[in-house]
């Protein structure tokens, strides 16, 4: 069962985690620093503060309102108003045959929803949790991803797929992935992954409105989270380009590359490389998985000479790896030092919340692995 | 040429041996084959449950635990069924069977050291709260998502039946599966059912039927008659009993053990009625979707507990004074074990590492190692008292 010796460094992630914050009470730390994000807005006018869960319900209702071949359907999204109650008021606005509870029946629900955009409508098909949606992946990929491939073109599937992934708190090894890599794998897919609520709006956005089949993978721990929105954003024509990733820190000393929650935890990590060691690290926040932003990584990558790419699905196979990959094909005559990953442990998500914490990265692994990158 | 029109079929009946007051419906029949003493037992056991279920519902409200379900309503069916299986048998629950543990002798302390995930739990800590395991007699360790475990229970059932056709010295032993009216939506039900019909797996199906999948009403989950006319179309043997009634899910369930391991095996399924007095879990509100009297109603009108009581009190073998003195024993006794529980020593260190697979991989021998190092070399920054061996947990 050993992994090859190539990925030693990795696998060590969990043991030189250990050695930074070990065992002690004080690991969760807030996913993103306020400080830095006002910072960066500051000098916006006619902004506000919007939670991720109501730019994600925005995105549904400006959308719903837009296209009379939307519509919602999953596990609690009409009367309860969703789990995470992002759907929340949907079914009062648009009514029952727009908003609509389904059977438990993750199988189901999802290939009737694939049926009715082979049908020529435009679903919108939540998943309480992207964990439960492995009861459905068959529809997802060998439906939903290659129709319009196999019909020779002439069958689309216009279907948005969206829910939280990633790990939430305390809620175990079979609440707790991250499906990114999964999904990102599969020709005839989109998949995007919001961090800030300008992202989870406009990118939802875009994935409603992309003839292709999009998978949004939100985050749990994100959706109470607060993030300023310009006045252009709060606009119903708002939409994030599928395929572009954000610099939302530039710098030159080193490129890190993250995506969702992650991305406020590397741009805490970034304050920190600044405050401490007087380091300008640059962070691209992916936005989307597949198609991945290649252009912008390997640009900054030119510029910095230094990559890191932070992610909380597992070690092996995953975003990270495939971003190390690509940073090799493209840029390895740039690179200065070894790429390196930080990325969730190789363990089935412990409960203990000691546990669950270190099996994630958290901000002094982003800091104490970009300090050895860059040898300070 | 004539539509079978599912409306014009008639309900399958509920089969109930005692009203709701108690006393036996058909008098013309015997009384239950259960000694005074055996139903007393089955009482304490749905009393001692749902007097847990109260303690650590509040306890987690006060953050002491990440989550809890509570069984409230359901004690009934998982305690009267339980109490029909041989140790022997092999079970497969959803969430929601408490009491199916606790008749089959999963102690206060084994529930408390679970929920806690202490050096006790014999999950290492490694779950969330109320997945419980035992590994005799055996229970497989519950799954979160829904309904993964009824074609594992088919799938067992046959090893079973192959295992004891291989030793016919041993007695025959049956797989009982418990799951909500909500996962029998999966697709997975509908194809355990299938399977176990076509290949005459040895499984009881219990379906609790407790009107509510989260905020789903049965309304909104399925149209037919119920869980039970899905079992007739599979060609399976089906009942549906009055969950609140324990004699009528204890005899149901008898007779349901007697029919599976018959002509060879086969499947029966069981649907037991009643309803979810609690939320779903700690992470659900339940009046954001549900009048709160129509769950007072409830639980006024018809529980199973009480029922039981009533009955235990019309044959003079219970008082108001027993009731008093064994809840607030209970009670104590759940206080009891909750605080040394909370006590008891977190799971060695070791434990963090092992069981991703059946060998401790090169890398995690590495990193045990080198987390020992830096525990020796910083001993004054780590403390290891509340791990079980301490240091030594890594030996």
């Amino acid at each position: 069962m050993a992994a090859p010796r190539l990925f030693r460094p990795t696998a060590r992630l969990f043991s030189s985690r250990l050695a930074s914050t070990a065992l002690r009470s004080n690991l969760r730390q807030s996913a993103c620093a306020p400080s830095i994000l006002r910072r960066g807005y500051a000098t916006e006018n006619g902004t506000k503060e919007v939670t991720v869960r109501d730019a994600l319900n925005e995105a549904l209702a400006e959308e719903l309102e837009a296209n009379q071949k939307t519509f919602v359907l999953g596990e609690e999204v009409a009367q309860y108003n969703g789990a995470y109650k992002v759907t929340k008021g949907l079914l009062d606005r648009f009514g029952p045959k727009r908003v609509i509870d389904t059977p438990i029946t993750e199988a189901g629900f999802c290939g009737l929803a694939v049926g009715s955009a082979l049908a020529g409508l435009h679903p919108i098909c939540e998943f309480m949790t992207f964990n439960f949606a492995m009861q459905a992946i068959d529809q997802i990929i060998n439906s939903a991803a290659k129709t319009h491939y196999m019909s020779g073109g002439i069958q689309p599937c216009n279907i948005t797929f969206r829910g939280p992934n990633g790990f939430a708190a305390g809620v175990a090894a079979q609440h707790s992935q991250d499906y990114s890599a999964w999904y990102g794998s599969i020709p005839g897919l989109k998949v995007v992954s919001p961090w800030s609520s300008e992202d989870a709006k406009g990118l939802l956005k875009a994935a409603i409105r992309d003839p292709n089949p999009v998978v949004v993978l939100e985050n749990e721990l994100m959706y109470g989270q607060s993030f300023p929105m310009s006045e252009a954003a709060q606009k119903n024509d708002f939409v994030v380009p599928i395929g572009k990733a954000k610099i939302e820190r530039p710098g030159k000393d080193l490129t890190i590359v993250s995506v969702s929650r992650c991305v406020g935890q590397s741009l805490a990590a970034a304050a920190e490389l600044k405050q401490k060691y007087g380091v300008d690290a640059e962070v691209i926040n992916l936005r989307s998985i597949k198609p991945l932003d290649v252009e912008t990584i390997i640009a900054s990558l030119k510029k910095t000479g230094r990559l890191m790419v932070v992610e909380s699905g597992y070690p092996m196979f995953g975003v990270a790896s495939e971003i190390l990959a690509l940073s090799m094909e493209y840029g390895f005559d740039y690179l200065t030092a070894p790429a390196v990953r930080v990325t969730g442990a190789e363990v089935p998500t412990p409960y203990a919340a000691g546990l669950e914490a270190m099996a994630f990265p958290q901000n002094d692994t982003i800091v104490s692995q970009a300090a050895k990158l860059l040898r300070l | 040429m004539a539509f079978l029109k599912a409306s014009d079929l008639p309900a399958i009946p509920t089969y109930r041996v005692m009203d709701s007051d108690g006393h036996q419906v058909d008098k013309t029949r015997p009384a239950p084959d259960v000694t005074n003493e055996e139903v007393l037992t089955w009482y304490k056991n749905m009393l001692s449950v749902s007097v847990m279920d109260v303690v650590m519902f509040e306890a987690q409200r006060q953050g002491r635990l990440s989550f809890y379900m509570v069984s409230a309503g359901e004690e009934g069916i998982t305690v009267g069924s339980a109490a029909a299986l041989t140790p022997d048998d092999v079970v497969f629950a959803q969430y929601r069977e408490a009491g199916v543990f606790q008749q089959r002798g999963f102690t206060l302390k084994n529930f408390m050291s679970q929920l806690f995930a202490n050096a006790n739990d014999t999950g290492r800590g490694r779950n969330m709260p109320v997945h419980y395991g035992q590994n005799y007699p055996r229970m497989h360790t519950i799954s979160s998502p829904l309904a993964t475990q009824i074609p594992q229970a088919a799938g067992a059932a046959y090893a079973l039946k192959l295992q004891d056709l291989q030793n016919p010295n041993r007695d025959p032993r049956i797989v009982a599966c418990y799951f909500g009216e909500g996962a029998a939506s999966e697709g997975d039900f509908h194809a355990a059912l299938n399977i176990a019909a076509t290949r005459s797996c040895p499984v009881v199906f219990i379906c609790r039927n407790n009107g509510y999948a989260i905020s789903t009403p049965t309304l909104e989950q399925y149209r037919g008659d119920g869980i039970a006319s899905r079992g007739v179309g599979y060609g399976i043997d089906t009942i549906r009993v009055d969950g609140n009634d324990v004699f009528a899910v204890n005899e149901a369930m008898k007779e349901a053990r007697r029919l599976a391991l018959s002509e060879g095996g086969r499947p029966v399924l069981i649907e037991a009625m009643s309803y979810r007095v609690s939320h779903h879990s700690t992470s659900d509100d339940s009046f954001a979707y549900r009048a709160r009297v129509e769950v007072e109603d409830w639980k006024r009108r018809d529980n199973p507990i009480i029922r039981l009581r009533k009955w235990l009190e019309n044959q003079g073998i219970w008082s108001e004074e027993q009731e008093k003195e064994t809840r607030d024993e209970m009670r104590k006794a759940v206080l009891k074990e909750f605080g040394e529980a909370e006590q008891e020593k977190k799971p060695s260190l070791r434990d963090a590492f092992t069981d991703v697979y059946e060998e401790i991989t090169e890398e995690q021998r590495e990193q045990m190692a080198e987390l020992k190092r830096i525990l020796e070399t910083y001993p004054d920054e780590y403390d290891l008292r509340p791990y079980k061996d301490g240091i030594n947990g890594l030996d």
